[in-house]
């Protein structure tokens, strides 16, 4: 896959002086969901103005659709969605009055605009309060207002900034599924948030920010293996004899731990259920019960920081 | 670095937008009754002692802006009228947004920032001119039906320039407020400011400038001294418009600084000229033509420099 919609290359932002984005690089493949994730502060929502053209690049560069965000801003606003961080809406109109403003800023003509204001309403499930005052929204509907409108663009790139603070469990449930289909359509979808476990279910690839830095990125089993060293953990329940040694001897396990009568915690580098179970079973023991914890990017994360402000205070 | 597209794409859209946001904001609209309401107030108050006492005057319909009472007609439109509706439409234009966090989403669609801040510009402007122009049509209307008698084509010439110079003169009310609203991310803060500088050079201004004048140049001929303070005075817009509406809407008026003669018992006297003589209408829009350009020039240099600002300024909230 060597086909990136978004490549970016020793990207730096300085604000007086100080600098807030510190030559990061990252590519975001067609098609792709990629999370920017880190704490408040880290240079986020920096890095995705930037790269709409809404920020001055203070050095290095950036390619939307291959076209330069500072140079030529039109072209890249005209391929890219954005639903920024707290998304507003004018109250004293309606949804589709306000999509309607929208549209005619991106230069629809009037027949397409009110047929795409109409589907993409009905695609976000807002399309029985289409001409209601956006006053009345709660926030999860904005958002969905908001998407509606990267819908409507028939974007490229969609660019979420913090697409699921502030929502309630089922709203963000009902957003990340919009943002699943997005990818369905082939949209490529670079997110951010510093809210970790409800952004590892949808990103194909992360990149950890640390203070104007990218600390690590990759997918989340292999940022695991990278940090955690491992980070899949296999409980085993089985009745037998010497199972403990059976099951260290499977291949990718390194470590087994006990947890209590006939139980086991193993740590491994991949998911090794199958294999345990083969070993159970061909030492004569009776398998209980078998479950696997993936990798958290919570954990990853944690695990991470503590390690680097430990570094830090160090030197 | 050549920017690719047109500055002003998206500009038609975003003007409709404003102007329809301005007619359906209740603030606006009740400032627009509210001053429309307070000058045919005082413009049918002044009608019955206009008719008594200048009868014989060729240019009677005119007064009905500068002699109305208990005040001028061009007073109130210079000190108070114009200035609130204008600060009233732009205090919250840029702000606002920030506010309602709508422009980084606005500033995402394939538009300039120039087309969205001339947009607005546009869209107060026009909103000040459908102002002044029903206001305008209802005192020429309170004049036929109180006077009785119709303007003449010099009279209709005039008002029409009034019309124009307060148009102007709301534009220039409404790039400061404009500015405000590019500076100050609260509105009420743009709004205090706003009226800040309204007090400053409409009440504050008129009483320090001749002092400052007379301390900055010291004594000299009395004729040099009131040029100074007049020079000094003229700073402020609200003179600048005093005086173009002086010489427009009164041909009998030959310079601007004849009134300030006259507070002194002093005529001014040109060789071969008749006291009190009209003068033509192109001669009066002479003489305070540096006046329309300082107003105009005024208003562009406002709204340079919230373009300015606005530019550089970050989007994110």
């Amino acid at each position: 896959m060597n086909d990136y919609v978004i490549e970016v290359h020793n990207l730096t932002k300085r604000y007086d002086g100080t600098a807030v984005v510190k030559g990061i690089s990252f590519s975001v493949a067609r098609g792709e969901i990629f999370g920017l994730l880190g704490p408040n502060g880290a240079g986020k929502t920096t890095t995705i103005l930037m790269l709409l053209g809404l920020s001055d690049i203070s050095a290095g560069q950036a390619r939307v659709l291959g076209h330069d965000p500072t140079r030529e801003p039109l072209q890249v606003k005209r391929q890219v969605g954005y639903l920024p961080d707290q998304v507003g809406f004018y109250d004293n109109l309606t949804a589709a009055e306000n999509l309607r403003y929208t549209a005619r800023l991106m230069g629809f003509d009037p027949e397409e605009r009110e047929q795409k204001i109409h589907t993409s309403l009905a695609h976000v499930g807002l399309a029985d309060v289409t001409d209601t005052r956006v006053a009345t929204f709660s926030r999860g509907m904005r958002q969905r207002l908001g998407l509606a409108e990267i819908l409507m663009k028939d974007a490229q790139i969609a660019i979420l900034d913090e697409p699921t603070s502030g929502l309630d469990p089922q709203a963000t449930h009902e957003l990340l599924n919009v943002i699943r289909d997005l990818k369905h359509r082939g949209v490529s979808v670079l997110l951010s948030s510093h809210l970790l476990e409800r952004v590892q279910s949808v990103c194909d690839r992360v990149a950890l920010f640390n203070q104007g830095n990218i600390a690590l990125i990759g997918t989340v089993p292999e940022l695991g293996r990278e940090v955690i060293g491992g980070g899949f953990r296999v409980e085993v329940e089985a009745e037998g004899q010497g199972l403990a040694e059976r099951l260290a001897a499977v291949p990718g396990v390194q470590k087994v731990e006990a947890a209590g009568t006939n139980r086991w915690r193993l740590t491994c580098d991949h998911d090794v259920r199958p294999e345990a179970a083969a070993a159970v079973v061909a030492a004569g023991g009776r398998l209980l019960r078998l479950s696997v914890e993936e990798p958290s990017l919570e954990a990853i994360y944690t695990r991470y920081f503590q390690t680097h402000e430990g570094e830090r205070h160090a030197t | 670095m050549r920017r690719e597209g047109s500055a002003l794409h998206g500009f038609g859209v975003v003007t409709l937008k404003e102007i329809a946001d301005h007619f359906t904001s209740i603030l606006v609209v009740v400032l627009v009754v509210l001053v429309t309401a307070v000058a045919v107030v005082v413009v049918s108050l002044g009608i019955t002692p206009i008719k008594e006492s200048t009868a014989e005057d060729p240019f009677l319909f005119l007064r009905l802006f500068t002699r109305s009472s208990p005040l001028a007609l061009s007073d109130l439109l210079a000190t108070l009228l114009v200035p609130l509706i204008a600060i009233g439409l732009g205090f919250d234009a840029v702000n606002g947004e920030h506010n309602r966090r709508t422009l980084s989403r606005i500033l995402s669609q394939p538009i300039y920032r120039d087309a969205l801040l001339f947009g607005k510009f546009m869209a107060g402007l026009f909103t000040l001119t459908v102002t002044f122009i029903v206001l305008w049509l209802l005192v020429i209307g309170l004049g036929l039906l109180g006077l009785g008698i119709p303007p003449n084509a010099e009279e209709m010439a005039r008002a029409l320039i009034l019309l124009v110079i307060t148009i102007f003169y709301g534009g220039f009310w409404f790039a400061l407020a404009l500015l405000f609203s590019i500076i100050f991310r609260s509105a009420a803060t743009a709004v205090f400011m706003s009226i800040g500088v309204w007090l400053l050079v409409t009440f504050l201004w008129p009483l320090f400038s001749p002092q400052l004048a007379n301390a900055l140049t010291g004594a000299g001929d009395i004729l040099g001294v009131l040029e100074t303070q007049q020079a000094f005075a003229r700073l402020s817009p609200v003179v600048l418009y005093n005086e173009i509406v002086a010489i427009v809407l009164d041909p009998s008026i030959r310079s601007t600084q004849q009134s300030m003669l006259a507070k002194m018992g002093l005529m001014l006297i040109e060789r071969g000229a008749i006291p009190d003589a009209p003068i033509p209408l192109l001669q009066s829009v002479l003489i305070v033509w540096p006046q329309i350009v300082g107003l105009v020039a005024g208003s562009i240099l406002m709204f340079v420099i919230g373009y300015v600002v606005f530019q550089r300024q970050e989007v994110r909230a």
